[in-house]
């Protein structure tokens, strides 16, 4: 009977329950996706492993360092590869088609990052031509790319015109794998700066070393640092995930704002649920203080009021969370240019449903305190 | 029949206390998210715009984003230095400086996390073509030293960077000798010394921009041409404020995709909670509403009392809001600038332009969620409307 009452109970104002879900439902949608431009911004140290250490100069990242470091470092004990890269930037067409390219030395490259899988015949048509470039899936779908074509880059930190012929497109092994990459030969580039800008060739943007087991990281980099001390470039060697984790804790402030907005959300729709529960509640005094007086306890009419709320909090977050996906595939086509990966997680759905559990209890708590506490002379004397 | 008078709409949202301050409390964090994002979306442009001079120029290498990116060798340089059209400062010398620009790694003070800095390597005129930039402690370095000033926020925020302590970076120690106070611009998250010292300790012999003030401020096209096209030099020449406001277009426009679309998504909740509150007034006074209306008070002015009791909730809510949001003026966000790499701070800013908008905005949010309960109180059959009580 209190299971059939409860049931009912909310569509009796057909109207305030349907905009009450459609309100929990907004703000379960807008915690999810905020939750996931967060999990976005992390991408980058997610992809990164921890067997991968990098090496750059210990001023900043836009210091270079000497190409002769490679086979010092190859010597260190415990490193079991070293490649190295430029961060090259540059845009495609239009400035404002940046594209994330990175001249690598191309074998050592692809053995360190095997999360970049290519089809073996287009890795040996990269490795073979200088002139050669690869692509993620994503950044070629964009610009229509097909192997085989010739693609110009402009530089923006080495100035000019720079072609490339497309050898090859990978995919990414895990899903926060950036398929919007692309690579080409170190010596291409370092060839024509020693042509157009000496003092800048033989010049290496960073070292990616790979080691042996995740367990010598921590040795490794004290000997690769302890090597260039009071040299005229010195190092500084983290983990990848260190690296990376940098950057992001460079842009801190916006994640802070962002998850703290994901609360505020939050509160938002309490306010408003519980607006809705303490007026259902109040209207129905008179209705309480007769099941009481038929005999139905504090814990029925509780369960009674605190089911509603629940059943309400909970419909709007199911609905919420079913429309997250939808909405992270627009998101995700609106804004790739800032968020490579952006992809909805698992606990993004658990913290979802928490949230509507939470939404539910405490606009529940307020009117079903006191409709157990209603003493049934009172909630019978009340009129409406 | 007049008028139902305002107080009626007031009186009813003070009956119901619990009701409104849910309501307005709702509205209320709208708007405040709202004015936020405004606020700081105003802060980033003030600070750029103060940054800027629109009669400074500066150049850079063809291509490059940023002056860190860019590179000019000291021919070129030299080249730029004799353009006619730089202006003449109050000694005779002319108003032009060739900088260096790198980024350094610092921890910051507290969490020991590193951040990129800029680190700005000035000539003789650096001070005269930067009005807005004025030394508040200690004294000027020494050229020919390895001694610093620091931007007022730098020093505060990273280690090593206070009057009297010293960085170590380049092989040598360098001493913060002055602070300099350059209010809310972007040069507030500099550090600066002799141009030639820090060419050598970076090992980096070229400049990155050659600034210089115009003569005549409409001389800029001519001499933005002339530089252009020497086929010596591929340089780029842009205003200051041009540059700045290059510099972070991408942070605006994030920040605006980003205000607009939690505004949007926040409102549409508030929108709800103003509808289900209203719609509940209604139909907790239906008896009421008959009584009025068999009084003979007309449609429209029933209408009018609860879309005023609604717009009535949007105005507390948006006052309330703002007066939170004001106090976001105390805080400064310090974030990397994608587009240079370097650590850019500015502060949430209130302006006039901000405050009416919230209250405009949270006024619609009012109006949006009362006018189909205060049509539906309108449209009641008076008898019926009578009986229900």
């Amino acid at each position: 009977m209190l299971l059939k009452l409860l049931l009912k109970n909310p569509f009796r104002h057909k109207l305030r329950a349907l905009l009450t879900v459609l309100g929990v439902a907004i703000a379960i949608l807008s915690f999810g996706m905020l939750r996931t431009i967060v999990g976005a911004w992390y991408a980058g140290v997610e992809f990164s492993s921890a067997t991968r250490l990098v090496t750059r100069n210990s001023i900043s990242i836009i210091f270079p360092l000497p190409l002769a470091y490679y086979e010092k470092i190859r010597q260190v004990e415990g490193v079991k590869e070293v490649s190295y890269a430029n961060w090259f930037g540059g845009t495609y067409k239009d400035k404002k088609n940046f594209i994330a390219a990175m001249a690598v030395e191309p074998r050592t490259a692809l053995d360190i990052y095997p999360e970049f899988v290519l089809p073996p015949d287009q890795e040996k048509a990269f490795l073979k031509d200088r002139k050669s470039c690869i692509a993620g899936i994503k950044l070629a779908r964009r610009y229509h790319w097909k192997i085989g074509d010739q693609i110009t880059l402009t530089g923006n930190i080495f100035p000019g015109d720079w072609e490339f012929v497309l050898k090859g497109i990978y995919t990414g092994k895990y899903a926060s794998t950036p398929e919007d990459q692309f690579r080409f030969h170190w010596n291409y580039l370092n060839e024509r700066l020693k042509k157009t800008t000496p003092r800048r060739a033989d010049q290496v943007g960073f070292y990616m070393i790979e080691v042996k087991k995740p367990e010598l990281a921590a040795q490794v980099s004290a000997a690769i640092d302890g090597m260039f001390k009071n040299s005229l470039a010195e190092t500084l060697t983290e983990t990848e995930k260190a690296f990376e984790l940098s950057f992001v804790s460079m842009t801190e402030a916006i994640v802070v704002a962002i998850r703290l907005v994901s609360f505020v959300v939050i509160i938002i729709i309490m306010a408003v649920a519980a607006n809705t529960m303490a007026m259902t509640a109040r209207e129905r005094i008179g209705e309480y203080a007769v099941l009481k007086t038929l005999g139905f306890g504090g814990r029925e009419i509780a369960l009674l009021v605190f089911g509603e709320s629940l059943m309400l909090s909970m419909t709007g977050a199911a609905v919420g969370m079913a429309l997250t996906y939808p909405a992270a595939d627009f998101f995700k086509s609106q804004l790739s240019d800032y968020f490579p990966v952006f992809n909805v997680a698992r606990e993004t759905l658990y913290m979802d449903a928490a949230a509507g559990l939470i939404v539910g209890v405490v606009a529940g708590i307020f009117p079903t305190w006191r409709a157990v506490r209603l003493r049934i002379a009172d909630g019978l004397r009340r009129i409406g | 029949m007049g008028q139902i008078p305002v107080s009626y709409s007031f009186r009813n949202l003070f009956t119901r206390r619990l009701t409104t301050v849910l309501t307005a409390g709702g509205m209320a964090l709208v708007v405040f998210v709202f004015a936020a994002v405004l606020m700081l979306a105003a802060g980033l442009k003030k600070t750029l715009v103060e940054t800027g001079s629109y009669d400074n120029v500066v150049v850079i290498r063809k291509a490059a984003d940023s002056e860190v990116q860019s590179g000019i060798e000291r021919g070129q340089a030299a080249i730029v230095e004799s353009q006619p059209e730089i202006a003449t400062g109050v000694d005779g010398g002319r108003l032009v400086a060739k900088e260096v620009v790198v980024l350094i790694n610092l921890p910051k003070r507290g969490s020991g996390k590193p951040s990129n800095v800029e680190i700005r390597g000035i000539g003789k005129e650096s001070m005269a073509l930067r009005p807005q930039v004025r030394l508040i402690y200690g004294r000027m370095p020494r050229p020919g030293s390895a001694e610093i000033i620091a931007g007022k926020g730098v020093s505060k925020r990273f280690v090593g960077a206070g009057l009297g302590e010293t960085l170590h970076f380049g092989m040598r120690e360098w001493t913060v000798v002055g602070i300099f106070d350059a209010g809310n611009t972007g040069f507030s998250s500099e550090i600066w010394g002799d141009s030639e010292q820090l060419m050598q300790a970076f090992r980096r012999p070229v400049y990155s921009s050659v600034i210089f003030r115009l003569r005549d401020s409409s001389e800029f096209g001519l001499v933005k041409a002339r530089l252009e096209s020497d086929p010596r030099l591929s340089l780029d020449a842009r205003r200051e404020s041009k540059y700045y406001s290059d510099q972070s277009e991408l942070m605006a426009k994030f920040l605006r995709i980003m205000g607009m679309s939690l505004t949007v998504i926040f409102s549409l909740g508030a929108i709800i909670g103003a509808m289900i509150t209203m719609y509940a007034a209604v139909s907790n006074r239906v008896g009421e509403i008959g009584t009025l209306r068999a009084l003979g008070f007309k449609r429209r002015s029933i209408t009018a009392a609860f879309i005023v009791e609604s717009l009535l909730l949007g105005l507390i809510g948006g006052a309330a809001g703002l007066f939170i949001a004001s106090f976001l003026q105390l805080f400064t966000i310090s974030t990397m600038n994608w587009q240079t790499f370097s650590e850019l701070a500015f502060t949430f800013t209130l302006t006039f332009e901000i405050v009416w908008k919230s209250m405009v905005f949270s006024l619609i949010m009012g109006f949006v969620g009362g006018v189909l309960p205060a049509l539906r109180a309108a449209n009641m059959n008076i008898v019926e409307a009578l009986r229900t009580s």
